[in-house]
This record gives C-alpha cells, sequence and structure tokens, in this order.
C-alpha cells in the first residue's frame, strides 16, 4: 500500500469507460476518463441520468463495464473482487438500512458483514455513534430517523470496517441545511485523516467545496478536474445589476435578449448575469431597469461554469407565455390575497406535521415554500392544493375554502407533482390528451391547445415516445403543459426541478416568469435554496412550523452579521434555524 | 481489518448468522409475513377442511307417487328414509322440473301411475322414472348409482316377502382401506399441506430478495464482504424454519381438530417437508432473482407455483384421469410428488416403494431449484 | 361529464393494452383456464386401474372377470394372484379397485345362493374409488340380469335414469362454464385492485385528485374499464368452450352477459376497496389472491354447496361467485330465461351495491384524509 500521506496517490483510475443497459441504444456512460485522489473528497457531479449512479456501482465492482478499463488500488472490480472487499466502502440512494431494524441492530449488521468484532467493534461503535450523534437514539427503528439521521447511520454502518475508499451516492439528497453541512464536516475530516472519497450531487455548491470534480450531463464527461479552474476563467464575466427598481422579471429577459449575455437569473431583487466574454457587458439603459441600476461584479460559481459548458442557457423568452393570455382579474378582488393559509394545522396522531402556518400570496406573485423533506412543507402544500384536510385553521384559494368547497376551486387549480406523474405508458400525445380532458376540455379547442403545447414546449421529437423513455427535461416539460392546458389561475408546483440539469431548469423558470407576468399566481416547494432566490416571497418551513417569511433579500439581510456580511439562502436558513429555541424531547430530531 | 480477506465461496458462520438474524427480525416485525406464513394457511385449510366437501351426504331428491297403491307408498317411504337422500316431496311434475332447473333439487324420482301393476310383470323398464341435474355430474352419478342399488334391493326384498324365488344375485360388498368412513377430507387435507408449502416457500420467500432489490439494501449487501452462498442460505434457513413451523401447526391443527388420521411417523413427515420446502423455497428465490420486482415476482408465484400445486398434483383432481400430455407434465411438478407421500403418510403409514420413489423426485427437484437459484445468483446488478 | 367519464375508462384501457405486466396479467389466465384447466380439472374417473383377484375358477367368475376386463371403464386390469399381491397392489396405489372372487363364487350361482365379491377400495382416493365400484357394479348387475333371464326368471327391472342438461354426465360440460366465471373473476378484480394501487405508486393518483373529477367519476372510470375488460375475457372463453369444447349453449346470450355484468360490477367493487386500502400494487395483488382462493373454494366450483356444514353455507352467500355459478350453468346447459337466473341476479345485485359502496367509502377514506 502506498503511502497515505501522498496527496498525488491515484486510487481509481478510469480510461474510457463505457457502460450500455440494453435495450437502451444510448450509453449511460461514454467513454469516461476520470480519477479519484487519495485524502481528499471528489465529487461527480450531474443531474439525473447524468450517470453518477452508474460510475458509482461500476467502481463498487456491482456492475461490469462495457468497454474500457477502470481500476481500483490498482485490481480490476469484476475481475478480482476478493482483493477489494473491505476496501471499499459503498453507501447506495436510500442509504442501504434497513428500516424494520433498529440504529444498533443495523450497525451489528454490517459490523458482523465486515469482519468487525470484538473490542475493535466496541470501539468502532462507541466512536461512530458519537460521530454521527445517533447514540440515544440506539433502539429507534431505522425507518423512523429523520432524513439527516438516517444520512448519518448510513456513513456510520459503511465507516465500519475502515475501508480506504467511501463511494457515496448522493447522500445529501434533500436533507435539511444543517445535516447536509455536518455530514460534510464529518467526510472532510474522514478525507484529511487519508480516505478518498467520492461524494455524487447535483447541488452544484457542493460540488465547488471538492477538491476535484467530474461534471457528467447525459452520460459524457463535461469537465474532470479542480472546480477552481474551470470557475476562474469565468471570474470577471460574473455580474450582477443592482437597484432594479420594478419588473427585475422582464429586465432579466431583455438581458438575455441581448447577444452579450450567456447566461441569467434571478437573485432576489437582483438580477445575475454570466457575460460570454468578459468586459463586454450589455447596454444598462436598454435594459430598462430604472436610473439607479448599476452593474456590479460578483464572484463566479460552478454552476456558471457548467452552464458554460453547456453551451450556455436558454434566451429569456417563453413561447407558452408569450401565447397565454393575460388572467382577468376577479372583480373586487383587488389586491386580495390569492393563496391564503391561516393558522393552517395538519396532524397525524399525535405527530404534527404542520404547525399553525400563516401566510398570503397575491395575484401574479411566486410563492417558494423551502425547508428540507420532512419538515412539513408537503404536507402544507397539499392542504392548500385540497388533497389533505386541514385538522384546524383555514386555506383559501380564490376565496373558496377548501375544507368545505374543494371541487369549486380544482377547475382553476393546475399541479405538477413531484417526479412529474405522468403515464409512464402512455405516449406524449395521449396522456395531454388525458389531462385535458378529465379537464373539460373537447373538440377543437382540446385539439388545438395540444398542438399549441407540443409546438411550444418543442415535444416534437418525441411525440411518439412514451415518457418512460424520455430524458428527465422533456419530462419535465411534459408534465408543466399537462399542467397548463386549462388555463388556471393557480398554479402548485411541487420540486418541480429536482434532479434536472441547469439548462432545463433555467427554461423552466423562463417558462414560470413568463406565466406569472399575464397575472398566474405561482405557488412552488423546493429544497434547493437557490431557487428560493427566484420567488418573490418565500416561507421557510422548519419541523412544521414557518420559521421566516418574506422575500428573499428580507431573509437574507435579516441575517447579515459581521461573521456573515453576504449569506447565501441557505447560510439564511441556518442562522434562522439556530435562531429557534430548541424543541423539548423532540420525536423527530 | 486488512486481513479479513475471504474467496467467492466461503461461508463465514458469523456473516451467516448475521444475515438470518436480520432476517428473522424482519420477518417478525413484518405483518405481511406473518399473514401469509401462518394466517392464510390455517384459513385454507378450514376451507378445504370444510368447505371442500367431495362426499355426496344427502341428496336432496324430489318425490313424486303417480300412483296411490300401497306398494308406491312403501317405495317411497323407503326412499326417503334412506340416509342419503333429503326427500321433497313434489306435486306436479312440471314443479320438479321447475325444482330441478333452479337447482332447489339434484334430482327428482317420479313413481309411475301403474307402478303396482307392472311390478309384477316382466318388464325391462322399471315403473320409476328418474331425472337428474346433469350440471352437477358428481352428484348425479352418486344419486343415480344409489337409486338403481336402491331398487334392485327393494324388489329383492319384495320379492323374498312374497316367497318367490330369489334370482341369483351377487352381492358386492365394498370395504374401504386407508379411510373406511370414506370421508374426502381425509384425503384432501393432507393434499392440501402441499398447496399451503407452497405458498409459503414460493409466494413468501419470491417477494423476500426482490424486496430487497426494490428498496435498495441489496445494493448495500452485495457490496460488503458476504458470499453468494451466504446470502442465499440466510435467506433459505429462515423460511425453511418458518415452513417447518407451519406445516407442524397446520398438521396438528388437521390431526386434532379436523379429525384427520394420521398413521405415519413425524420423522418422515418432516423429512418430505424438507425436502419438498428445498424445491418450494428454490422456486421461489429463483423467481425473486430473476425478477427483481416484487409485483412480477408474486404473478409468477402464483403461476408456477401455486396453480400446478392446486390443479396438478393430484391433491383435488385426479392424476390418472387427466389426458396424457398433461399427466406428462405433472411428472416435473415437485407438488405431485408430496402430495401423493403426505396421502400415504397421512392415511396409510410407512409404504417404502412410494415414499422411496417421491422422495427421490423431490430430492432431484430441489437440487435443480436451488442449484439453479444458485447459478443466477450474480453478485452484480447486471 | 360524460366526456370526463369517458376520458378516463380511455386512459384505464390503453394502460392496460400499453403495460407488458398488465397485458400477461390478463392473457394468461384465459389460455391456461382455456387450454389446461377443462383437461386437468376433472372429477371424472379415466384410464383407472382395476384388479381381479380370482379364488374361483369356475365359469362364472372367469365369464365375469372377462367381461370387467372389457369393459370401456377399465382400461388396465390386474390379474392377482395372491394375497400378498392384493396388499402390494394397494399400497402402492397400482390399482384404485380390488375385486376379490371367493372360491365358493361358482357354486353359489349355480346354486342360486347369494353370491359375494369383495371390493377393495383405496379409501385414499375415495371419491374416484367410489366412482369406479359404481362403474363395476353395473357390470356386475349387468351380468347377474343376464343370469336371471337364462334361467327364465324375470330379470329385475332398471330404473331408467335421465341426465337432464347432459345426457352423458360430460364432466367438462360442468367445468368449462364454470371457468368462464372464473375468468371474469380475474378479469374483474385484478385490474381494479392494480388500478388504484399502481396510480398511488406511481403518483398519477394525485393528479387525478387535484382535478375537478369527484370520487365518483374516478370510481365509476375504474370500475366501468375493469368490467369490460372481464367481459372480454368471458367471451373469448365462452368462445372456446363453445367452438373447441362444444359445449352446448342453450341460454339467451343477452342474459349471460347481463348475468356477466352484475358478477363483475361486484368484484370491482371488491378490488377498489382493496386497492384503495394497499398502499402497494403487490400487496393489493395478495389481497385480491386471498379473497380470490376461498371465494373459488367455497362456490360451488370444486364440491357443491350443499356439502358444506349449514355455517359455511350461510356465509357463502356473502360469495357473488356462489350464485353466479348457477346462473351461467344454467344460461349455458339449461335453456335459463331471466325468470330462473332472478333468484341467482338479485343477490348479485345486492352484492353489488354493497361492494361497490364499500370499494366509494374506502377510496374517500384513504384520499381525502
Amino acid at each position: 500500500m502506498s503511502d497515505p500521506a501522498d496527496p498525488a496517490a491515484i486510487d481509481v483510475e478510469v480510461k474510457g469507460l463505457v457502460k450500455h443497459f440494453p435495450p437502451n441504444p444510448a450509453p449511460a456512460l461514454d467513454h469516461i476518463d476520470a480519477r479519484i485522489r487519495r485524502g481528499m473528497i471528489t465529487g461527480l457531479v450531474g443531474p439525473d441520468g447524468a450517470g453518477k449512479t452508474t460510475l458509482l456501482r461500476l467502481i463498487a465492482g456491482l456492475l461490469k463495464p462495457s468497454a474500457g478499463e477502470l481500476r481500483v488500488f490498482a485490481l480490476d472490480p469484476v475481475g478480482n473482487p476478493g482483493g477489494l472487499r473491505g476496501r471499499v466502502g459503498y453507501m447506495p440512494q436510500k442509504f442501504g438500512l434497513y428500516e424494520d431494524l433498529s440504529v444498533i441492530e443495523n450497525l451489528t449488521l454490517y459490523a458482523d458483514l465486515r469482519g468487525v468484532t470484538g473490542a475493535t467493534r466496541m470501539e468502532s461503535f462507541r466512536t461512530l455513534l458519537s460521530f454521527s450523534d445517533l447514540a440515544k437514539f440506539t433502539h429507534r427503528p431505522a425507518g423512523k430517523l429523520s432524513g439527516g439521521m438516517k444520512q448519518k447511520l448510513g456513513l456510520a454502518c459503511v465507516l465500519l470496517g475502515a475501508p480506504e475508499l467511501l463511494l457515496l451516492d448522493e447522500p445529501s439528497v434533500g436533507v435539511d441545511p444543517i445535516s447536509r453541512r455536518e455530514l460534510w464536516k464529518m467526510v472532510t475530516t474522514l478525507a484529511e485523516r487519508g480516505l478518498s472519497v467520492v461524494w455524487s450531487t447535483s447541488y452544484l455548491d457542493e460540488a465547488e467545496r471538492c477538491g476535484e470534480v467530474f461534471l457528467l450531463n447525459h452520460g459524457k464527461l463535461v469537465y474532470g478536474g479542480p472546480p477552481a479552474d474551470i470557475v476562474n476563467r469565468l471570474a470577471d464575466r460574473a455580474k450582477q445589476i443592482r437597484g432594479i427598481v420594478a419588473g427585475r422579471r422582464t429586465v432579466l429577459q431583455r438581458a438575455l435578449r441581448s447577444p452579450e449575455v450567456m447566461d441569467g437569473v434571478i437573485q432576489g431583487n437582483n438580477v445575475r448575469l454570466v457575460l460570454r466574454e468578459a468586459g463586454r457587458p450589455p447596454d444598462l439603459s436598454a435594459l430598462e431597469a430604472g436610473p439607479d441600476a448599476q452593474i456590479v461584479p460578483v464572484k463566479a460559481r460552478l454552476e456558471d461554469a457548467f452552464i458554460d459548458l453547456l453551451g450556455g442557457g436558454p434566451g429569456g423568452d417563453s413561447e407558452l407565455a408569450k401565447r397565454m393570455s393575460p388572467r382577468a382579474v376577479d372583480a373586487g378582488a383587488g389586491t386580495a390575497a390569492v393563496i391564503s393559509a391561516e393558522n393552517l394545522t395538519r396532524s397525524f396522531g399525535s405527530f404534527t406535521a404542520t404547525d399553525h402556518v400563516s401566510f398570503e400570496v397575491k395575484r401574479g406573485e411566486i410563492f417558494g415554500l423551502l425547508g428540507p423533506n420532512g419538515a412539513g412543507k408537503s404536507t402544507t402544500f397539499k392542504m392548500l392544493c385540497g388533497l389533505l384536510k386541514p385538522s384546524s385553521g383555514s386555506a383559501t384559494v380564490m376565496g373558496i375554502d377548501l375544507r368545505s368547497d374543494a371541487s369549486r376551486a380544482r377547475q382553476r387549480l393546475g399541479y405538477m407533482a413531484q417526479k412529474f406523474s405522468l403515464y409512464g405508458n402512455l405516449g406524449v400525445a395521449q396522456n395531454l390528451e388525458f389531462y385535458s380532458g378529465i379537464y373539460g376540455l373537447t373538440g377543437r379547442r382540446q385539439r388545438s391547445k395540444i398542438a399549441e403545447m407540443v409546438e411550444v414546449f418543442e415535444l416534437q421529437p418525441y411525440a411518439d415516445s412514451i415518457p418512460d423513455g424520455m430524458p428527465l427535461g422533456y419530462k419535465q416539460r411534459l408534465a408543466l403543459a399537462c399542467a397548463l392546458m386549462h388555463d388556471p389561475d393557480v398554479l402548485f408546483l411541487d420540486e418541480p426541478t429536482s434532479g434536472v440539469d441547469p439548462v432545463s431548469r433555467r427554461e423552466f423558470w423562463n417558462h414560470i416568469n413568463g406565466v406569472v407576468q399575464k397575472g398566474v399566481t405561482v405557488m412552488v416547494t423546493t429544497h434547493f435554496m437557490d431557487e428560493a432566490e427566484y420567488c418573490d416571497r418565500i416561507g421557510l418551513i422548519y419541523r412544521g412550523q414557518m420559521i421566516a417569511s418574506g422575500s428573499p433579500d428580507e431573509l437574507k439581510r435579516a441575517c447579515t452579521s459581521p461573521e456573515q456580511p453576504d449569506p447565501t439562502m441557505e447560510d439564511a436558513f441556518i442562522t434562522l434555524i439556530e435562531r429557534q429555541p430548541p424543541q423539548a424531547g423532540s420525536s423527530a430530531a | 481489518m486488512s486481513g479479513e480477506r475471504t474467496a467467492n465461496n466461503w461461508i463465514s458462520s458469523r456473516r451467516l448468522l448475521a444475515l438470518c438474524r436480520k432476517e428473522t427480525l424482519q420477518i417478525i416485525r413484518d405483518p405481511s409475513s406473518i399473514l401469509i406464513a401462518f394466517i392464510l394457511p390455517i384459513g385454507l385449510l378450514f376451507i378445504f377442511g370444510l368447505g371442500v366437501n367431495l362426499d355426496t351426504n344427502a341428496v336432496r331428491m324430489g318425490i313424486l307417487l303417480e300412483d296411490d297403491s300401497r306398494q308406491a307408498h312403501l317405495f317411497g317411504q323407503t326412499l326417503s328414509g334412506s340416509p342419503f337422500i333429503t326427500a321433497v316431496p313434489g306435486h306436479t311434475r312440471a314443479e320438479l322440473e321447475r325444482e330441478l332447473k333452479l337447482g332447489e333439487i339434484r334430482a327428482y324420482v317420479i313413481v309411475q301411475s301403474d307402478f303396482a301393476r307392472r311390478l309384477n310383470r316382466a318388464r325391462a323398464s322399471a315403473p320409476v322414472e328418474v331425472v337428474t341435474d346433469g350440471s352437477e355430474p358428481n352428484t348425479a352419478n352418486f344419486a343415480a348409482n344409489y337409486l338403481q342399488g336402491a331398487w334392485r334391493v327393494w324388489l329383492q326384498q319384495r320379492a323374498s316377502e312374497q316367497g318367490i324365488a330369489a334370482p341369483a344375485a351377487i352381492d358386492v360388498i365394498p370395504r374401504y382401506w386407508f379411510n373406511p368412513s370414506a370421508i374426502s377430507r381425509n384425503y384432501l387435507l393432507p393434499g392440501s399441506l402441499a398447496v399451503i408449502m407452497t405458498i409459503i416457500g414460493a409466494l413468501l420467500t419470491s417477494l423476500v430478495i426482490a424486496r430487497e432489490w426494490e428498496r435498495g439494501t441489496m445494493e448495500a449487501l452485495l457490496s460488503t464482504p458476504v458470499t453468494r452462498t451466504e446470502l442465499l442460505l440466510s435467506k433459505v434457513l429462515p423460511y425453511y424454519a418458518l415452513g417447518l413451523g407451519s406445516m407442524l401447526i397446520c398438521s396438528t391443527l388437521s390431526v386434532l381438530l379436523l379429525k384427520v388420521p394420521f398413521r405415519g411417523s413425524i420423522a418422515i413427515l418432516l423429512l418430505f417437508t424438507s425436502l419438498f420446502l428445498g424445491s418450494a423455497l428454490g422456486l421461489g428465490l429463483l423467481i425473486s432473482t430473476l425478477t427483481r420486482n416484487q409485483f412480477n415476482a408474486a404473478q409468477a408465484a402464483l403461476n408456477a407455483g401455486f396453480l400446478p400445486a392446486t390443479m396438478l398434483s393430484g391433491f383435488v383432481y385426479d392424476i390418472n384421469s387427466m389426458p396424457a400430455v398433461i399427466r406428462a407434465i405433472t411428472y416435473l411438478i415437485p407438488a405431485r410428488y408430496f402430495v401423493s407421500a403426505l396421502q400415504t403418510i397421512f392415511q396409510v403409514g410407512v409404504v417404502w416403494s412410494i415414499l422411496v420413489r417421491d422422495a427421490i423426485f423431490l430430492i432431484f427437484s430441489a437440487v435443480f431449484f436451488l442449484g439453479f437459484t444458485a447459478i443466477s445468483t450474480r453478485r452484480r446488478l447486471d | 361529464m360524460i366526456r370526463r367519464l369517458l376520458t378516463l375508462i380511455r386512459k384505464e384501457l390503453l394502460l392496460l393494452a400499453r403495460d407488458p405486466q398488465s397485458r400477461r396479467l390478463l392473457l394468461l389466465p384465459v389460455i391456461l383456464q382455456g387450454f389446461l384447466f377443462p383437461f386437468a380439472a376433472t372429477l371424472e374417473v379415466k384410464n383407472s386401474t382395476l384388479a381381479i383377484f380370482n379364488q374361483d375358477g369356475g365359469a362364472a367368475s372367469v365369464e365375469i372377470a372377462q367381461r370387467l376386463s372389457q369393459a370401456k371403464a377399465f382400461p388396465t386390469v390386474l390379474l392377482l394372484h395372491s394375497q400378498q399381491e392384493l396388499r402390494r397392489v394397494v399400497d402402492t396405489q397400482s390399482a384404485l379397485l380390488v375385486l376379490q372372487i371367493p372360491a365358493d363364487f361358482s357354486r353359489s350361482i349355480a346354486g342360486r345362493k347369494i353370491a359375494n365379491i369383495q371390493a377393495i377400495i383405496d379409501g385414499r382416493r375415495s371419491n374416484s374409488a367410489q366412482i369406479v365400484f359404481g362403474y363395476a357394479q353395473e357390470i356386475i348387475a349387468g351380468y347377474v340380469d343376464e343370469i336371471a333371464r337364462n334361467h327364465g326368471q324375470m330379470a329385475p327391472s332398471s330404473i331408467v335414469i335421465r341426465h337432464a342438461y347432459n345426457p352423458n354426465l360430460e364432466y367438462r360440460w360442468f367445468t368449462l362454464p364454470s371457468l368462464v366465471a372464473i375468468t371474469a373473476t380475474l378479469g374483474s378484480l385484478i385490474v381494479t385492485a392494480l388500478s388504484v394501487a399502481r396510480e398511488r405508486e406511481q403518483g398519477t393518483l394525485e393528479q387525478l385528485l387535484v382535478s375537478p373529477l369527484t370520487s365518483g367519476l374516478i370510481i365509476v372510470g375504474k370500475v366501468v374499464p375493469a368490467i369490460l375488460v372481464s367481459l372480454l375475457q368471458a367471451t373469448l372463453l365462452t368462445l372456446i368452450a363453445v367452438f373447441i369444447f362444444g359445449i352446448p349453449h342453450q341460454g339467451s346470450v343477452a342474459l349471460l352477459y347481463l348475468g356477466l355484468l352484475c358478477y363483475s360490477a361486484s368484484l370491482a367493487g371488491f378490488g377498489i376497496f382493496i386497492s384503495s386500502l394497499c398502499a402497494t400494487q403487490q400487496q393489493a395483488f395478495l389481497g385480491v389472491f386471498s379473497f380470490m382462493v376461498p371465494a373459488i373454494m367455497l362456490s360451488g366450483f370444486i364440491a357443491p354447496v350443499e356439502n358444506m356444514p349449514h355455517a359455511l353455507q350461510f356465509v357463502a352467500l356473502a360469495n357473488p361467485l356462489r350464485h353466479f355459478l348457477p346462473i351461467i350453468k344454467g344460461v349455458f346447459l339449461k335453456n335459463f330465461g331471466f325468470a330462473d337466473s332472478w333468484p341467482g341476479l338479485w343477490p348479485l345485485l345486492l352484492i353489488a351495491c354493497v361492494t361497490l359502496s364499500l370499494g366509494y367509502w374506502m377510496f374517500q377514506r384513504r384520499t381525502s384524509v
């Protein structure tokens, strides 16, 4: 074994790796070259379907390469599994835990399987339980742990037997930001001790903190190397337009139309741009941002580099929004809230999922519900769509009380479920026909609407496919089309961009921005802190309660401190959580 | 830690025990396993034992006397008095026809109007008309046979009353071996145990591995030093214990509550159960390994395990009566041999020729299924 | 509203046709029941072996033995020569029935005394053995009649027995109509049981619930395709029964479909109930299985309902198949009219109302919680 302190030691070598999964003609991995070095965290980055899990499984020896070379500690994982047993620890998605078994039973099982016995076991358990902060929960069934705790338990199980290489498959997905940071700290400590860690993620901010990253998209390697290298290339191209008086979305659209701009997103009250060339900003006056607007340089991010490598972001115009007619304002509605929640509460037995949540959303606003999985945002969200009945409190949409009269509201609601529930075996046209049909569209109107959607969302190339065979970005488009065909006034989007590549995400938000300008009110949930910036106002949900609400900038300002002069949304969230009084005897830690 | 390198085929007792413990805990904590392993079998046992009764006890028969003579009435009384007939007096032919059509009676007897007169005439056909409901062939057959026999006996008694020389007669005396009361339950229940073992062996285990795949824990297991053999054994052993336990409970219930005779030895019963469980578990695990999806696994287990065990094992439907092609197929079905062994063990005792033949086939099939599963279990996901 | 319902129905049917898993699930039973079960599921006794232990050498016994050997009912006849052989033959199930003719048989016949024959019946297969015993008795009775006539005596008359609706007591005429009913059972139950659970697993159920569709409409949108599928499968099997197996078809087609309709509806309600109750497709499948096996056992398909203990007969009243089997046999074999079917139809309608209401209630409970 080579010197553990040698930083240049390469533990995993990947050359020209190809993996096919017949009958799929496109390869899951297409000629990947990569290397994992000792003593650092290597990020495997990309959207869903990029090939991250496939690559991890190949390294773990669970799949056989179709072509190319793969060496782990200079051995072939498929040809020589014995040589690698015990040296590689693999934590799959969903953490590989047995939900019916308690924490200690899971640990004991993995200890037995990895040959950790006797005094070593006692010592390891002690260390791991304190490391993962699970010492108080040894007898709780793994299924009843919170997301963060499961993640740490999963890691603890993998660390039994002291492997030299750790493969972590999306370990931080959907987990609350505090747990995410704790996990990152744990893994960094491990790397410093000489472990090699592969951390796969679709969060680009995590990727930026890795020693090296390998960016994958549709099975191809877009970039491999230290993140700083590509980020630095864009150093002078990241700008922010500040001091916009009103209509930042329109400003963004105009900016995206100008040839100097490669990519742009909304950031709170500002617009963040990435220029095609440093030193050639767009013409500020043409953007009509207002007299006080100025262009200010900001720090470039890995996401900018990724988009740059993918060829640039989409334009800002939404074909969909162009064709949409403006929503009529309800007479007398004025500035009344379109969506309103008042002391909304929902309990399941003794567990309160949503605890006295109140907020309002005005016409034409985008309101975001933010929070980790299990915090209660889905429950709150479902009550506002009419899918769940509140235990107490009221949920009102367009003035209609959903508790008593939900059916009246439904014709004017649009809904996009998590994971884009489409009928996987029915074709694109059939899905569109179905969803328009159940909302009452018939005959010519139905046909023309469907044709419009196919055109607007550019679904033509997949017209004969079934959703199961489509890339995720296209599924997302189809799902949005299905939600919009009946011209709803309010749109509910449940984690609409999870797992999607950044370019598709921007396109999606272009559409949303577009429809909002026509008067549609949008409520969105997400666990991507960055998406919060695209909303007009957000509500932070943690442990069933709304711990803060307001515009993204307001919340960030509230969390600014000397140590944290320029907090991100995630920093703000963590600060706000830490300001919460500790809960006594929490059941879901 | 670095010292622990095992070749692919070793079995580490520590790992095996750990996996078995995990499996057992999961079984105990999962209500659907308890349902399938105990509640469903006991329910089926009672249904087979009580609900499926092939012994025709008392056939509902309509009786119409078109003759008012003493003889006719006597004959009518003989029929009504029979323990095998539940007599339903009828008033008109049309009424009887209607009742037959609707299934209210399964046969009717019309004592014709010239009954007394024709008794003394040399005629081939009796002055009695019998019509059965052919849509229930088993019952119709029984009723027909019974009535023919009853008529002859009645004629003989009449003849001896009148002092007429009885014609030559042959009395065929039936004696039942092994099931003197000829209770169909006694042969249905042992056979039904085979069906129950199939449910546990094939259906339950087919879900188990598929579930690990679906939940993602299989991946995690495969990345540990665990070997294929350990993995398979850890699936087989706990379910084997479960199957044996269930068999003991069901057998005890059959014997004590449902009064099925048991003339063999418990040791041989356990031996054959073990052999059959080998095939059933092997089938279940094979399905689970190949399909990796709980829903498809359940379907496959049903079609490949449960249906053959019910229809083609000889437990209800006699194999000899099936067409040759299907009979040939039944040679490949392990349940057939288990049913045969069970029926012998329960009702007869030890008949070596049958038991040895059955045992040999069961061993082969167990080796086949378990072996095939072992080969198909891969350490890789593709 | 009708258009929305039609949209739902169309979607369900498309899903069933497109999903390879569903296709298999629906096609396989039809094939099995059309082509395997009619041959396997028979309580008739064919190809059975008879053994004769003739301890008498006289003319009469030889004559009887010959007649038995030549009878079509016994393709194989074993001639035994010792008690041990008899014992072995029965123990090893080599013969279903052994007839032991004692040494004084021919003498008794000649002396016009009552002669005995011992029939040793393998109780392990009591039902089949009894049937075979019946065949043997018939042949022997024929012989007895002949002797009587030879001696100038009046042969005892025998009853002419007519088997109504199925003159040759063809077992298949009983099995195949029942299999049509069972196919309809599977189709209806499986389609509904999987429908809600699958949508829940895939996540599309939420989309339905958030739309203006009412629960009632959604349920009707699932029940109707199930009934259609089950009618289709039953039709296929009926065609196989009539054209390949030659089962008579006396009653009216309209009545057949009316019965099938009521029957499928009653099962569909139950399927919706199970599907709403269970979280996954696999649980729903097991739930359906746990219901179906007892339902088929206790319906009269294997053994008649009247043979069951009274308590179970009472329980069986809740089983729709128990009410439907007489109807379908009646339509095929007995030229049933509407009045004849009514005693079976009204319980089906009642059960359908109950199960559909239960299904609706459970669906409501589990979706608008």
